[in-house]
């Protein structure tokens, strides 16, 4: 006998003003299964999802739980339905324990018996295989162990679906692993288990069937069996992709910028870089790895002069002739001002690296809009420049004075990178410079940092798909809690090493 | 419906890009609209609300002296918006234009007491100028310098600074600065005739300075270096920060402008309008500016089009008091019912609303797919 459906989602449309993000979906989600939701960033995985967990409501189409036609309009309706989503970004109450979490926000009668909430936790932990302590709190967890509070979360309210959004973007190799362990476990239970991702090998990993969206249409669903990664991604791009980066031979690399003993202290005293010493050289790609949070963004903002620093010294070595100049303490314009050219791609695009509401034309001046001595600025430069990166990197807007918070991800990140990479840099630092984007454009950017590589440019990459930072850098640096756990050779170091040096600071890894 | 979960009644979705169009006629249905409860509300009072609007309109610009009264009534309102603009254009929250005003008209009125037989009058009437622009830019000043260094709320501080600057002038004009001819009264005296704006076209030369302020404001934001530091600021401070800008200096440069530019309007109202200080002398222009930065988006132009809007509507509501015998708090209503009407539109722009269709589900049947003896579908339709 064929199973009843857990849900089916009948011509699901949603539109957010004249975006379209999700067009006339029908899907289909089995009991006891692990479907894959695969697709692009921006394809509307997310919404559809969202739309199940009572957050965003349908402009139209029918939702069926169970076979049932129902109508959810709030997370409660969605709690109800025993529909549980695990969000991207967890939604914890630090000063709280696992335990208090997990029952936050139940309406029941009469006071919490701590310890029967406790039991029923660790029954939950033994029957699917987590490793959870309920009396821990949450400020003292790693990032995995708060996914874990996530899901007992929903599994506490008995959710017998659930639906996890890039469950394992956070996680280490190992802990993604543990994770698939548990989702395997929870689907013999007889749970119908929703992943949403855009990383290939998890999806042949885990998943029985994959249900792949492209642009908020739905395109078509798969048995994992029965498809490859080639095909998927050909699916989810819309047209056959290579799959492969290049990665030439570093040229006559010279030490360029290095950093000796470096340490910064959050506003709290903390160290959040402890003793970090690397060099960076030109004509090579340096990738930065480490669990998201360890350090990463401190790094490149003090380099940058953007962050204040305790000690230590970041030396930047002349093209031209013998010259080191110290850049700590110094301001972004004093290092200008040295003639240095330090570009730096950082992690929040519209936040920090170009302003929102200007044109491209706008955002070209951000770095060079006081050159001259005139009252006003000089509005010729930027355009010229703004065209020349419009033609060059295709970049896809209705004008060079369109908002560029209008842009999609891809166009405003190639913005960036074209300003950063115009100025002629020595050093080019590139924090996160992929994420969300599409796959052309990923690789558009990948092959910019290549491009800058041969110049002699020395490139620093820091990343979170460990894929692609294998495939990319000559050199990778591991960072795990603001200390530098290893330097590996990225040509022959294994994506478990890597993994292995995220979570702990063992001694220093070389390969020749 | 079985179902006991039902579609929410009114929803909220967020508009694209409406046409600029259909901008102006939301604008304009909103105006036309609170007409029509403004109507209401004096049909209520007895009165015929087509007499009241027009007497409102010809007590505003029915003629040369009524309209040089409005122009007057104007031209510290757009002053005043236009020394919010680039604070609030760098989200700083200045609404401390109010007591930006009255240290302006304070410091003016020093000069004009103390030194009208002791200067020639141009030369009086720059120092006049000077000061009032120097003290609106202390009073722009300390707010800014305690933002940038502490990080406190400038908005509260602006605001506490409004009480502290009619509180000095309160001290004044009960004290060291009474009129010894007031007759027990305590006001300050009128300004000699030295101390007094000269008039062009009947309206004292302050039009021509706030309307030369408009054309620099506008420049000064859109083109300037200085414009294009706020505009950066106000987006993000990170941004600005990785551009290897000094936030703290631009933060309370852009205050002391702010602060000047206001108090250069105290000093137009004192020594052009009423000739002597007084706890009017702001009168709520500083407030109202907020209203007239916002309504017109900023932009240095729109904001003549508004203050001159509002200024009708405070000059005409003052005939009709008159004219009707209508209190001046229910004239209060009538222009505080079209100002919520203008306000209020701006969301309409930004959003609409969905309203639940009596039954949902409309996909036509064709966009079903094809369901072979589904037993849902059954159990749908019964319910």
């Amino acid at each position: 006998m064929q199973p009843v459906n857990a849900i089916e989602l009948r011509n699901v449309t949603k539109t957010f003003g004249s975006v379209v993000a999700n067009n006339n979906v029908s899907l289909t989600i089995r009991k006891g299964e692990i479907l894959s939701l695969l697709g692009e960033n921006g394809s509307g995985k997310t919404t559809l999802m969202n739309m199940l967990a009572g957050i965003y409501f349908p402009d139209s189409g029918q939702i069926f739980v169970n076979g049932r036609e129902v109508t959810i309009r709030s997370p409660k309706d969605s709690f109800d339905l025993k529909i549980g989503m695990i969000h991207q970004h967890f939604k914890l109450v630090d000063g709280f324990t696992a335990a208090e979490n997990i029952v936050l926000g139940l309406k029941e009668k009469g006071r919490f018996d701590r310890k029967a909430i406790s039991r029923q936790i660790k029954d939950i932990s033994a029957k699917y295989g987590f490793d959870l302590d309920p009396e821990k709190k949450i400020y003292d967890m790693a990032v995995s162990e708060k996914q874990t509070v996530e899901i007992i979360k929903v599994l506490y309210r008995g959710a017998d679906i659930l639906i996890l959004d890039e469950p394992t973007a956070v996680l280490t190799p190992q802990e993604t692993e543990k994770l698939f362990a548990v989702l395997r476990n929870m689907k013999a239970d007889g749970k119908a288990i929703v992943i949403i991702t855009h990383k290939l090998g998890e999806v042949m990993a885990i998943s029985d069937r994959v249900a792949v969206l492209r642009k908020g249409e739905y395109i078509a669903t798969l048995e994992t069996k029965d498809t490859n990664p080639q095909q998927l991604t050909e699916r989810m791009v819309g047209h056959a992709v290579t799959l492969n980066i290049d990665r030439p031979k570093p040229w006559n690399p010279q030490q360029r910028l290095e950093v000796n003993h470096l340490t910064c202290l959050d506003h709290q005293g903390v160290k959040v870089l402890n003793d970090i010493s690397f060099s960076a050289m030109g004509g090579e790609i340096l990738g930065i790895a480490g669990i998201a949070g360890s350090g990463q963004r401190e790094l490149c903002e003090a380099i940058a002069g953007l962050y204040p620093v305790h000690q230590g010294e970041i030396l930047y070595h002349s093209r031209k002739d013998e010259s080191i100049e110290n850049l700590v303490d110094k301001s972004p314009m004093a290092i200008r001002d040295l003639g240095i050219s330090l570009a730096f791609v950082p992690e929040d695009r519209l936040g920090m690296g170009l302003v929102g509401s200007m044109g491209m034309t706008g955002n070209m001046m951000l770095k060079s809009y006081d050159k001259g001595s005139g009252f006003f600025t000089d509005a010729k430069p930027p355009r010229t420049l703004a065209q020349e990166i419009k033609d060059k990197l295709e970049v896809v807007t209705p004008s060079i004075n369109t908002p560029v918070r209008k842009l999609s991800g891809g166009n405003v990140q190639k913005v960036l990178v074209g300003r950063e990479i115009a100025s002629g840099p020595a050093v080019l630092m590139a924090a996160y410079p992929v994420r969300g984007l599409d796959i052309h454009s990923s690789y558009t950017i990948y092959h910019l940092l290549n491009e800058q590589k041969s110049k002699g440019v020395a490139v620093i990459y820091v990343g979170e798909d460990l894929d692609v930072l294998l495939e990319l850098c000559d050199r990778i640096l591991v960072l795990c809690a603001g200390k530098v756990s290893g330097i590996a050779d990225g040509r022959t170091v294994t994506k478990e090493e890597i993994g292995l040096m995220m979570t702990q600071t063992g001694e220093e890894l070389t390969h020749d | 419906m079985t179902d006991k979960h039902q579609e929410p009644l009114i929803r909220l979705a967020k508009r694209s890009d409406l046409s600029r169009g259909k901008k102006w006629a939301i604008r304009l249905g909103a105006i036309l609209l609170a007409l029509v409860v403004g109507s209401l509300f004096i049909a209520v009072l007895g009165h015929n609300p087509i007499a009241v609007y027009r007497d409102l309109l010809s007590g505003a610009v029915g003629g040369p002296s009524a309209t040089r009264a409005t122009v007057r009534v104007a031209i510290p309102l757009l002053g005043a918006a236009l020394a919010i603009a680039p604070a609030f254009k760098m989200k700083f929250w200045n609404i401390g234009a109010e007591g930006q005003i009255m240290v302006g008209a304070i410091a003016a009125t020093y000069f004009a007491l103390f030194w009208y037989d002791k200067l020639p009058k141009p030369v009086l009437l720059l120092v006049m100028a000077l000061v009032s622009l120097i003290a609106g830019g202390i009073w722009g000043f300390l707010p800014a310098f305690c933002k940038a260094k502490w990080g406190t709320n400038e908005t509260l501080f602006t605001l506490m600074l409004n009480y502290i600057a009619l509180g000095i002038e309160a001290y004044l004009q009960n004290g060291p600065w009474k009129d010894p001819k007031g007759t027990g009264f305590p006001i300050i005296a009128m300004f000699d005739q030295n101390a007094r704006l000269p008039k062009v076209g009947g309206i004292h030369i302050g039009w021509i300075v706030v309307l030369a302020l408009t054309v620099g404001m506008f420049l000064y934001l859109r083109y300037s270096k200085h414009g294009y530091e706020i505009t950066v600021v106000g987006e993000s401070q990170r941004t600005a920060r990785y551009a290897g800008m000094n936030v703290s200096k631009i933060i309370m440069r852009t205050m002391v402008l702010s602060g000047a530019i206001a108090g250069l309007m105290g000093f137009l109202v004192v020594s052009g309008a009423d000739y002597t200080l007084n706890t009017g002398t702001s009168g709520g222009v500083g407030f109202t500016a907020i209203i007239v930065a916002w309504l017109a988006h900023l932009n240095p132009f729109a904001m003549v089009l508004i203050a001159g809007l509002l200024s009708i509507l405070s000059k005409g509501s003052n005939t009709i008091q008159t004219n009707f015998k209508i209190p001046a708090s229910a004239a209060d209503v009538l222009s505080a019912i079209i100002l919520f009407f203008m306000l209020g539109c701006e969301f309409f722009i930004n959003y609409r609303l969905i309203f639940r269709t009596s039954k949902r589900n409309p996909a036509p049947a064709a966009h079903v797919p094809d369901e072979q003896n589904d037993p849902k579908k059954e159990d749908r339709d019964l319910g």
